[in-house]
């Protein structure tokens, strides 16, 4: 990752930013290096910093029936803040975050580990069968799985009869969160095993081989070098697990249908987002809802961050 | 949910570099009985839906009722689900195929190309701004998509932008994971050795970018393509909010819309057979994608790099 020096050190070059004139090869380098961001950085001003602003501006103002659009300040932010829909929702994600991501990243771990040690027959084909649920967009994994739990002609049910058991209902709500978590861990274990194995595969085998040899067990090797290893690697797959809770957005949307009742308008924050702006036609709140939530999101993962860092010191 | 692309450049930077350069010496483990079976039941929780889905699809909606769905019905009906995917509502599905493949493949084309430049520019130029820059684009990591799709629509609407194909495209251009994982392939791939020998022989600075930088940067490309082809491909909210037209929807719209037809019931005949089969069809090109370019993706991600 090393920038190409030329001609002068960076000693100079830093102690002399303006007197001494730009060398033509220096200059040519500066001018194909900023043409080669720009492109990026304009859709990245254009697509994320623009949207972002925008959404800020209009979340301050309020448009009602008597008086049109007046600016009202954060006014929609205090009333997010008391509104029991939202905080109902953000409860709702926060604890589908706490109880599927550990048992989603867990599995994803294990899966990964025991690939990785080479103790699995067909790991080849195993591999690719974990991950292949990824390919598959989330609006058919959700109306796929909206079938099997289904009471019509799931296979669920179908196989729960046959033996003479009662079948669940499992788009009732005390069901339905669970439902989902199933959907969402289907969905994402591949991809996340994927990125720890990628990891693990880069360790250096001569970290563990010493172990081995000294007779140590896999689940040893395992939890004293290979995990502590790829730490960074679990760390980002949680941070993009927590971001993914947090949206949840396909799977109530598309449960609704089959399940109005139990879902609602606000199941999650991103499908309540979603009605305010569509439904309710207010779209001045929802910019603010959105932007709440982008902040929860940010400040979650950043402790998520910060508390890995701790847990990494104390480790050592 | 997040469609980030995945690099393999996420252990410690030492151990990485390491890592990168070596060959796992192909020792034969011995096999584990438990580890096998352990895995092998995850298997069949991943894979029993799919097939779930592949036999539904060849059944009637009658038969779908009344028969046991790991069982073939009375009728093998695939090919007659089949006509009607691709003849309902004359033909719409077609449309939404074409379209799926539009936007994704144009996105995940951009969305490569853009990321290629600003990080290969990242790893091989030092200019003013540029850390700011690469700490700014590395933060924006974290911002959640869904959160951002709102606000982008907000913003379309008021340009009179929204209805169009722009609008899936222009958003999924953006890939701040991209740029990163093109920035550590960029350094690991292109030597600079060769960089120099090439502005000796007289090359201009964007020429050794396109005909040498670009070749060796090849592999990590087509995963960053792959990634972003995905997420476009399996993106729902943002089309939701943003098309209103029903034949400029990509297929994960059109079969939720063909999916409230079918429970809404309401007189029209249950298309129950239709939206599984046409499910069934939508995931078949990224699968068959996915296991024809393994090489590409396997690779690049367990090695990040190419050897030197």
């Amino acid at each position: 990752m090393t920038a190409l020096h030329t001609g002068r050190s960076r000693r100079q070059a830093a102690a002399s930013p303006r007197r001494r004139r730009v060398s033509p090869a220096r200059r040519s380098q500066l001018i194909a290096a900023y043409a080669l961001i720009t492109p990026f950085i304009l859709v990245f001003i254009a697509m994320l910093v623009l949207p972002l602003t925008y959404a800020g501006w209009i979340s301050l103002f309020q448009d009602r029936l008597i008086g049109g659009v007046s600016f009202v300040g954060l006014e929609n932010f205090e009333r997010a803040i008391r509104d029991e829909r939202f905080h109902e929702g953000l409860g709702r994600v926060a604890l589908f975050l706490v109880i599927q991501v550990p048992i989603m990243l867990g599995l994803a771990l294990f899966v990964a580990l025991a690939l990785d040690s080479g103790r699995v027959r067909g790991a080849r084909t195993s591999r690719l069968a974990i991950f292949i649920p990824y390919a598959v967009p989330g609006v058919v994994a959700t109306l796929m799985w909206g079938y099997i739990y289904g009471r019509d002609f799931g296979p669920i049910t179908q196989v729960l009869t046959a033996v003479g058991l009662p079948a669940p209902d499992l788009l009732a709500s005390n069901t339905m969160l669970g439902s989902m978590m199933n959907i969402v861990t289907w969905e994402f274990v591949g991809y996340n095993m994927i990125i720890m194995f990628a990891a693990l595969r880069a360790i250096p085998t001569e970290l563990y081989e010493a172990a081995e040899i000294d007779g140590a067990g896999q689940i040893r090797i395992a939890w004293s070098i290979k995990i502590p290893a790829i730490r960074p690697a679990i760390l980002l797959t949680a941070i993009f697990s927590v971001i993914g809770s947090f949206q949840l957005f396909n799977e109530p949307s598309l449960l609704y249908r089959i399940a109005p009742n139990v879902i609602g308008t606000a199941y999650t924050p991103n499908l309540y987002a979603y009605n305010l702006a569509f439904v309710n036609q207010d779209a001045n709140y929802a910019a603010a809802i959105a932007f709440l939530l982008g902040l929860v999101i940010m400040v979650v993962s950043y402790v998520v961050q910060l508390g890995s860092q701790r847990a990494m010191r104390g480790g050592r | 949910m997040t469609g980030i692309p995945v690099g393999a450049h996420v252990v410690d930077a030492p151990v990485a570099r390491e890592g990168a350069s070596r060959t796992r010496p192909r020792r034969r483990a011995p096999r584990s009985s438990l580890a096998t079976i352990l895995v092998w039941a995850l298997v069949a929780y991943f894979v029993l839906p799919l097939i779930w889905l592949a036999i539904a699809s060849t059944k009637t909606t009658s038969d779908l009722f009344s028969t046991f769905g790991y069982a073939f019905g009375n009728t093998f009906a695939l090919w007659d689900n089949l006509v009607q995917v691709f003849t309902f509502q004359n033909g719409v599905y077609v449309r939404w195929l074409g379209n799926t493949v539009l936007y994704a493949g144009t996105a995940a084309f951009g969305a490569m190309m853009l990321s290629a430049a600003a990080g290969y520019a990242f790893a091989k130029y030092r200019f003013p701004g540029g850390a700011l820059i690469f700490a700014i684009v590395l933060g924006a990591i974290m911002i959640p998509l869904t959160a951002l799709a709102l606000p982008t629509y907000l913003l379309f609407a008021s340009m009179g932008i929204t209805n169009t194909a722009w609008a899936i495209i222009l958003p999924s251009l953006v890939s701040p994971f991209g740029v990163y994982l093109m920035r550590v392939y960029a350094a690991d791939s292109v030597p600079d050795s060769l960089i120099e020998a090439a502005r000796i022989d007289g090359a201009g600075e964007l020429r050794i970018f396109w005909t040498i930088a670009m070749r060796l940067m090849a592999p990590g490309m087509v995963t960053v393509f792959l990634f972003a082809l995905v997420a476009t491909w399996n993106n729902y909210f943002l089309p939701l909010i943003m098309l209103s037209r029903s034949d400029l929807y990509p297929l994960t719209v059109g079969l939720a819309q063909w999916q409230a037809i079918s429970t809404a019931g309401g007189g029209a005949q249950a298309v129950f057979s239709t939206v599984i089969t046409g499910s069934f069809v939508a995931i078949i090109p990224l699968m068959v994608i996915f296991l024809y370019l393994q090489r590409f993706w396997q690779s690049g991600l367990a090695t990040g790099s190419i050897k030197q």
